[in-house]
């Protein structure tokens, strides 16, 4: 366990250097926030029909979707782990006394943590002092705040151990390119990232509901803002626990697979 | 201690012929050439061997190294290291053993030595106490202290390298695995491991296994040679007898006053010849050396002899050529 624990600081200690690309972060995703603010505020406007979110949850939604990015993105991808496989380097992290799925795993938390440390904060800050509006707002009590909390860890778990699966893959296909593409572009739209869930039609969201993408930001965004009620929190935590559980085994399954064939690159 | 026998892996390697139709044929269907990296295998090595082994590029070197370490799966064979099997019980067995690869990096990039380090320490369990005397101890031999706060992305290559042996032994391995350890290392830096190499394996008792193409380094470090060739075990002995073997050649180089007088003499070869210096190669099978030079003495005026053995270089080469890999 000391050894993940170590390797997590070593790589967050490492991320928190990153400073520049936090700064340019922070600027672009507040211009994607804007811009997805300025849509919605269009389209409630401009529609007649009660809507499935309220305008203030999406903006709660939008701003929480911006400034942990970093923790909800599918393709954010760790470039030394595809060049370890690609480059034959994996022969030191395989001959060391470890599990190599816990040990990749607790790097790409780490790597994700020290990234959303960096950009959550001054996005968050600025979020809480827009005009109204344009305004977060806070969670309606403080439980509720502390299961956000909760769904939002387990949450990047999930991801990771999604992604997880990008990197096994790299071991056959020696491109991450391919991969990180499908996973991007499926998981990021099951996940609500490009429309937020409720506004899916409901054929799409019986679909969406069966995969885990959702668990990742959709559900702890909307716990947030009390969208989703405090029962049904409570039980979306827990499917998030099994369905980590079922993607963590499964993981390692194919981990162990893949490396019963590696071929160490470069001689 | 490791005992390794019948061992065989084969590679599958996508062929592809050069040119644009070529890629696009590849596109449907693809073939494919395996490669037999190494056939049939074997040897042991006991407790405190200092194990040189050669061979030329693409010999299946590093394919041993490696299913030896635990990292790949051989097709067949079997392979005991201190009683486990490295594919098998991966875990317990790394514990044992530390690799260098010279052309690859174990530290963190970004970070200082240091840091690496404690994450290993980590990693490998090792005690506090341990830990604390075997890097002082590797501090100390590879003279590390000047730059063990420094990012590993500021340091030399040979800086770096007397890092990354250093690495490999925070855990007292019982074995060292050296993969190419002294590759562009300037003379100073490579003296400086040969010597480290050898006094952790008369102080701590630690077997060696090492692959290199510096055949000094060989010289320098290895009672026994495995010669790999194409796959297979060509020679497994020690260095002496190879040269014995393989090399009945001295060099003689000679200096003398003025001379034009020409050298013959049964055996002998003329590799360079001028007025004053001439360096001769000698067949010791149809003369002694000591024949020459009092032939030599007879006929010039000598200021100066040195007597050399053939470079352990040529001597492989000839190995080569005889085995045709």
């Amino acid at each position: 366990m000391r050894a993940y624990l170590s390797v997590f600081r070593l790589r967050l200690m490492n991320g928190m250097q990153y400073r520049v690309a936090a700064y340019a972060g922070v600027a672009t995703q507040f211009f994607w926030g804007f811009m997805y603010l300025m849509i919605f505020e269009a389209f409630y406007s401009s529609s007649t029909n009660i809507q499935p979110i309220s305008f203030s949850q999406t903006v709660s939604y939008i701003w929480l979707q911006q400034s942990f990015l970093i923790f909800i993105m599918l393709w954010y991808r760790d470039g030394e782990l595809f060049e370890l496989i690609t480059s034959g380097n994996i022969a030191y992290e395989l001959c060391r006394p470890i599990n190599l799925y816990g040990f990749w795993f607790s790097k790409l938390i780490a790597q994700r943590v020290s990234g959303a440390i960096l950009r959550s904060v001054p996005i968050l800050v600025i979020a809480f002092i827009l005009p109204k509006p344009y305004r977060i707002s806070l969670p309606p009590d403080i439980t509720t705040l502390f299961i956000f909390i909760i769904s939002l860890i387990l949450g990047l778990f999930v991801v990771v151990s999604i992604s997880m699966f990008i990197y096994i893959s790299v071991f056959v296909t020696m491109s991450p390119v391919g991969s990180t593409l499908i996973f991007a572009v499926l998981g990021e739209f099951f996940a609500g990232l490009v429309i937020p869930i409720p506004f899916m039609p409901v054929w799409m969201q019986k679909i969406v509901y069966v995969l885990p993408f959702h668990l990742t930001c959709d559900m702890p965004f909307r716990i947030y803002s009390g969208h989703i009620p405090r029962n049904d929190a409570l039980i979306g935590i827990l499917v998030q626990i099994i369905w980590l559980a079922i993607l963590i085994v499964l993981g390692q399954v194919s981990m162990k697979k893949v490396l019963k064939k590696v071929i160490v690159q470069g001689g | 201690m490791i005992e390794v026998n019948g061992l065989c892996k084969s590679f599958k390697v996508a062929k592809r012929t050069a040119g644009v139709k070529a890629s696009f044929k590849s596109l449907f269907h693809r073939e494919y050439d395996i490669v037999n990296a190494i056939k049939d295998v074997s040897f042991t090595i006991d407790t405190g061997e200092i194990v040189g082994y050669i061979g030329p590029n693409g010999a299946g070197k590093s394919t041993t190294i490696k299913i030896m370490s635990g990292i790949l799966v051989p097709d067949s064979g079997t392979c005991s290291i201190l009683g486990h099997t490295p594919w098998h019980e991966r875990v317990n067995h790394v514990k044992n053993i530390g690799v260098v690869f010279g052309q690859r990096s174990q530290l963190w990039w970004d970070v200082p030595v240091i840091d690496s380090f404690e994450l290993l320490k980590d990693i490998y369990k090792i005690p506090p106490k341990e830990y604390a005397n075997n890097l002082d101890m590797l501090t100390e031999t590879l003279q590390l202290d000047d730059f063990i706060n420094i990012p590993v992305r500021q340091l030399s290559l040979g800086q770096r390298m007397r890092c990354e042996i250093a690495a490999s032994l925070l855990h007292s391995p019982k074995i060292l695995f050296l993969d190419e350890p002294t590759i562009g290392l300037d003379a100073i830096s490579k003296i400086a491991v040969r010597k480290f190499i050898k006094e952790i394996n008369k102080e701590k008792n630690v077997t060696i296994i090492l692959t290199t193409h510096d055949m000094s380094d060989i010289e320098a470090l290895a009672d026994r040679i495995l010669l790999i060739g194409k796959g297979t075990i060509l020679y497994d002995g020690n260095l002496s007898a190879l040269r014995n073997k393989y090399s009945n050649d001295k060099i003689i180089t000679i200096e003398y006053a003025r001379s034009n007088k020409s050298i013959n003499l049964p055996g002998v070869t003329v590799l360079s010849y001028m007025e004053e210096r001439a360096v001769l190669s000698i067949n010791t099978k149809i003369i002694s050396v000591s024949e020459v030079i009092s032939s030599l003495v007879n006929s010039y005026e000598i200021t100066d002899v040195t007597v050399e053995s053939q470079p352990v270089d040529e001597i492989i080469v000839k190995l080569y050529k005889e085995y045709a890999i």
